[in-house]
């Protein structure tokens, strides 16, 4: 098969503790050798991707992504968001199940990663937690692990069942899966379009109380905390509120596997962004307090968050066009995650390069069992971004490879521009020049 | 888990520079009304003023003002007094009128709002007045179309003209023969809302008018109504949960209807609510017996407000409603001509 050099970048791979210069060779689908700059042993006939002045990491891992397909073609397939992850770094995303059908099958999770899909980046789904993700049924976790899924979730339709979601813990830890909670519990959500505030009130919205987060993620560290010897592993998704940092957080201290992400627009943005009815800056939960805000970027700077996730979940134009309480909820994110990271968490807010890419790539391989990936060790799956790590710009939602155009970010400054995507040792997005 | 079993407010260790809030584009169009907050205290007074004047112009000359104009009235909810004035006062600046409701036209079909916006711009709408029950439809529309929009009250959001309506009543009683308001004009006048607060973009609307006039706005109602965070919504806000005390402090009284059709699924104990909040003849006598008593309508006697106190000396109410056609030909006047733009606050 090919093999690639990049040579002359500074690799930072937080995993193997390098931040170093080095030339690296992928070889069939791998990496193969690392070495200091010009010293490659096996690099004959290699092609050569010059990064001098670039930054070579890990490819990027989102652990959180709607990739619409099957079943909203017209929103995203899985060709156009993986195009989308690759332009902004991404090499693996893994795929919440809420398509149309759910998957909540084998056939599905296979159907999900066949070639036919055209995949530029790996595709990982998660699968649902229970039949139709309805919350009455827990599926065949095994089977579905055996398909490929790296976790099990009912995102968007959060488990309410105290004996379900018991049931669900219990059977993922026994297959090594975590259960990623979408913590809400709608049953005092129902009807609200934004957090619930003195925002709210003003635009006449109703609003969603930060309480029906932190009540269901306490409740599910209640039952993780009573069945502790089966050690279930509980992912709270896209965390959003103080409350449910702090209960996360709590949790970890009593040595429960209570693991949580962070979505760029959680730690950037807050409920002042929804401006007059922006229905791009619509999604679930929804973009809280500037308290809220500050306790995610505490908690990302103090290392309580587990991984930067983007929540990315495209809609149509048209869908979003509608009066604000009709929109559907979520933003798109892949293309912006790296230069929003990279503007505030390293630039404005000090946090260390490797840091960053550790909450993108290595920690969220770790959560999601994806042996060989976020590191890129001798061996490695040939997963790379090369990005130049000083490069300014804007981004513009028209641009986007994905289908859809709904970000709150369009024209938000950026730093960090990716220069290529590698993905098991094929190109999957270079930028122009 | 019940709501307000929270644990400790979150507490910022540090202040972090954060991505800025850009800028509202809106509105688009300097002739739109989508929410006071786009009227500066000197448009209000122009707008004011100019309801007079075409109050009292001869109707023969009025009419030429603007004369086969296009006005579109784009009604999703229900209407009797602001569709009434409204097309009254358009067709008393000799516009051309045409009304769209959303149980006899495309609507029904499941148009959306947007392209219904476009097809009456493509009809010649010049103009479009909206009444909708979604919160920040007329934002929507304005945004899509970018034709002056005028807000007829939007969900539970805000109701515009309903205010203005309602501060040109209360001067006519509390600042007779004013008409040039300013940042002073209400100092000393206290107007107390009561009732469904939460549902209400009269309350809305006028709570964020009134105190940049001067006024001090009280908020009168039971919590499942009136959240204690209304009170954030802007300067010269206060909540009074007791309505006596409220009254006696008021030289103007806002009752509200309770808005069944937005309580979604709330239990409320009419004998109870009526008990503490319904303005009665003995409890105005006693408490308010000079104040004001507004209404935007529509009343629903018996409940929040008594008949005596409907048709008492003290009721304002259908000045209200006359004032509205005075006031929404100066919003019409300066949708279609920028004349009289109010420009931004």
């Amino acid at each position: 098969m090919n093999s690639l050099v990049i040579r002359g970048g500074q690799l930072v791979d937080p995993a193997a503790g390098v931040d170093a210069p080095k030339d690296i060779l992928l070889k069939d689908g791998r990496v193969a050798e690392i070495a200091g700059p010009g010293k490659l042993k096996g690099a004959n006939g290699a092609e050569v991707l010059d990064a001098t002045g670039l930054v070579v990491a890990p490819g990027l891992i989102d652990m959180h992504v709607h990739l619409r397909e099957p079943g909203q073609a017209h929103k995203e397939t899985i060709a156009s968001g993986t195009a989308a992850a690759a332009a902004g770094g991404f090499t693996s995303v893994a795929a919440m199940p809420n398509t149309r059908p759910v998957n909540d099958s084998v056939e599905t999770t296979r159907w999900m990663q066949a070639p036919e899909r055209g995949a530029v980046v790996r595709v990982f789904p998660i699968a649902a937690a229970t039949r139709g993700s309805k919350g009455e049924a827990i599926n065949d976790y095994a089977a579905l692990k055996s398909a490929g899924a790296v976790a099990v979730s009912d995102d968007g339709l959060p488990i309410l069942k105290d004996g379900i979601m018991r049931e669900a813990l219990a059977a993922a830890a026994r297959v090594g899966l975590s259960v990623i909670q979408h913590a809400e519990d709608t049953r005092m959500t129902q009807g609200a379009s934004m957090n619930l505030g003195p925002m709210s009130f003003k635009l006449g919205l109703r609003g969603m109380a930060p309480e029906a987060e932190w009540a269901l993620v306490e409740r599910d560290i209640k039952l993780v905390t009573e069945m502790r010897e089966a050690r279930p592993h509980l992912h709270v998704a896209h965390t959003s509120t103080a409350a449910a940092l702090a209960a996360v957080r709590q949790a970890r201290r009593s040595g429960l596997r209570v693991t949580c992400e962070v979505a760029p627009h959680h730690f950037l943005l807050t409920e002042e962004h929804v401006g007059f009815y922006n229905t791009n800056a619509k999604m679930c939960p929804p973009l809280r307090s500037a308290a809220d805000r500050d306790a995610m970027i505490e908690a990302i700077l103090d290392g309580v968050v587990d991984a930067i996730a983007t929540d990315h979940a495209p809609h149509a134009v048209h869908e979003k066009e509608v009066e604000f309480e009709n929109a559907p909820n979520g933003i798109t994110g892949l293309e912006t995650a790296l230069g929003l990271c990279l503007r505030w968490l390293h630039k404005e807010w000090k946090m260390p390069l490797g840091r960053v890419l550790s909450l993108l790539s290595a920690q969220p391989a770790a959560l999601l069992g994806l042996k060989g990936r976020g590191t890129l060790a001798a061996g490695s799956f040939a997963d790379v971004v090369v990005f130049d790590a000083k490069a300014e710009w804007s981004y513009r939602a028209a641009a986007s490879r994905s289908k859809s155009r709904n970000t709150p970010f369009d024209g938000f400054a950026m730093q960090g521009r990716v220069r290529w995507t590698i993905s098991e040792g094929r190109v999957a997005y270079a930028a122009e020049k | 888990m019940l709501i307000g079993m929270t644990p400790a407010a979150p507490t910022v260790r540090r202040p972090h520079n954060t991505p800025p809030v850009p800028a509202s584009p809106f509105p688009y169009h300097p002739g739109s009304l989508l929410s006071v907050q786009d009227l500066t205290v000197e448009g209000v007074s122009r707008l004011l003023k100019r309801a007079t004047e075409l109050e009292n112009m001869d109707p023969l000359v009025r009419d030429r003002l603007l004369a086969k104009r296009r006005v579109a009235l784009l009604f999703y909810e229900s209407s009797t007094r602001t569709r009434t004035s409204f097309e009254l006062a358009a067709k008393g600046l000799g516009a051309d009128t045409t009304l769209i409701s959303s149980l006899s036209s495309s609507i029904e079909k499941g148009e959306s709002l947007k392209d219904t916006g476009l097809t009456l711009r493509a009809l010649g709408a010049e103009t479009i007045i909206l009444r909708h029950n979604a919160s920040g439809a007329a934002w929507l529309l304005e945004q899509e179309t970018r034709l002056p929009v005028l807000n007829a009250g939007d969900g539970m959001h805000e109701h515009p003209t309903q205010a203005l309506l309602d501060l040109r009543t209360m001067l006519a009683h509390l600042r007779p023969g004013i008409e040039a308001v300013d940042a002073e004009t209400l100092a000393g006048v206290t107007v107390t809302i009561v009732g469904d607060i939460l549902h209400s973009r009269v309350a809305r609307s006028n709570m964020l008018l009134l105190p940049r006039l001067g006024a001090q706005v009280l908020l009168c109602g039971p919590k499942e109504l009136l959240p204690e965070l209304a009170a954030d919504a802007g300067p010269g806000i206060a909540i009074e949960r007791d309505f006596e005390a409220a009254l006696r402090q008021s030289q103007v009284v806002m009752m509200l209807r309770i808005q069944a059709e937005r309580l979604a699924g709330m239990q409320l104990d009419l004998g109870e609510y009526k008990a503490s909040y319904q303005l009665n003849g003995p409890r105005l006598g006693a408490q308010a017996p000079k104040a004001v008593v507004l209404h935007p309508g529509p009343i629903i006697r018996g409940l929040e407000l008594t008949a005596g106190v409907a048709d008492g000396p003290q009721s304002a109410i259908l000045e209200q409603v006359h004032n509205g056609v005075a006031i929404r030909m100066a919003v019409v006047e300066r949708a279609l001509t920028g004349a009289e733009q109010g420009g931004r606050a």
